[in-house]
């Protein structure tokens, strides 16, 4: 007759921690690859607004970046708090947005450019009068394609 | 060396942004070619002018409501169930994966004042997409059994064909009178 014997208690073996520097170099590689480090420092205040419906931007290499809102804080002093354009690292006027534009354009291959993208980061504080003003600079430039950066909420608490 | 290691792993864990850029995306329309004088005449029926004025009062075919009712008021606008004739006109068109569907001819024109705030343009604009959204819900709910965002390609693209997201933002104008 088979009998089932209970198995004697055996120490489990400590860990080994032999193999812990290769995990740590491979995460570390992972990090160092996947890094953007932030290329522009922000002169405005941009406080996004929200909304339900946003959709992702997909590749971040097709996409140029138009900051819009009031100058931060240490800035105000000099350029006061108007609400203000800021394309790659300084302030811009309007009239810039062309040659911005087609700089960006020109970095991105002949293939990518009807896929350019503009994301337009603007404050939700600011008034129409200026976006608009971007808005009909870009029909000027021919980048149609824009996204109104927002931020996600799952339910827009208007109500 | 696992120290260093270490040492680095902790500063590029710290400095990782993990944000993804996520907006409402938009076509703008072309500039208009001066030369050419002749404006594509749209069928008054098929136009909703949605306008926010300079206190972020909406209104909707000059007719004051709020924004909660804003998205009702546009699916009634782009389905037109009742076949209204002051509503938008249909117009059978054969789609692959669906067959014979009534596409709907309207469009929504939004208009703002210069100085009407970019957040409440923006909550406008998003409960725009979000009618359009449901009735792509709707749509792929009774031919494919699916939400739109879980479809295939080809199915998707034959909704988005049956229930084509038509927000025209306008020429601005200038209603401040100049201040």
């Amino acid at each position: 007759m088979a009998v089932i014997r209970k198995k004697e208690k055996k120490e489990t073996p400590a860990l080994s921690t032999s193999s812990l520097p290769d995990i740590i170099f491979m995460l570390l590689f992972y990090f160092m690859t996947t890094t953007v480090m932030r290329e522009v420092e922000l002169k405005v205040q941009v406080k996004l607004p929200e909304a339900t419906e946003v959709q992702k931007l997909e590749k971040k290499s097709l996409v140029s970046y138009i900051y819009i809102g009031s100058p931060t804080r240490a800035l105000a002093a000099q350029w006061g708090d108007a609400p203000r354009l800021q394309l790659n690292d300084a302030f811009r006027t309007q009239s810039e947005i062309l040659d911005f534009i087609a700089a960006e354009r020109e970095k991105l291959s002949e293939a990518d450019r009807p896929f350019m993208t503009v994301n337009l980061k603007g404050d939700k504080d600011v008034r129409m009068g200026i976006i608009t003003d971007v808005k009909q600079e870009l029909r000027r430039a021919n980048a149609l394609k824009i996204s109104y950066a927002a931020i996600k909420v799952m339910r827009s608490d208007n109500y | 060396m696992a120290d260093i290691a270490f040492l680095l792993l902790i500063f590029y864990l710290v400095s990782t942004t993990m944000n993804v850029d996520s907006g409402l995306q938009r076509m703008l329309p072309p500039m208009a070619d001066p030369n050419n004088t002749q404006t594509n005449q749209v069928n008054k029926r098929n136009t909703m002018l949605v306008f926010v004025d300079a206190n972020d009062n909406l209104m909707v075919q000059m007719e004051r409501i709020t924004l909660a009712q804003l998205k009702d008021k546009t699916k009634e606008f782009i389905l037109n169930p009742n076949n209204d004739p002051e509503m938008p006109e249909k117009e059978v068109i054969n789609i692959d994966l669906i067959g014979d569907y009534e596409v709907g001819k309207g469009i929504v024109s939004l208009q703002n004042d210069r100085a009407t705030s970019y957040d409440m343009y923006i909550k406008v604009q998003n409960e725009l997409v979000r009618a359009f959204n449901e009735i792509r819900d709707d749509v792929s709910i009774s031919y494919f059994g699916k939400n739109f965002a879980d479809l295939s390609e080809e199915e998707r693209e034959a909704v988005q064909e049956a229930v084509p997201m038509r927000i025209s933002e306008a020429e601005p104008r200038d209603m401040t009178g100049g201040k």
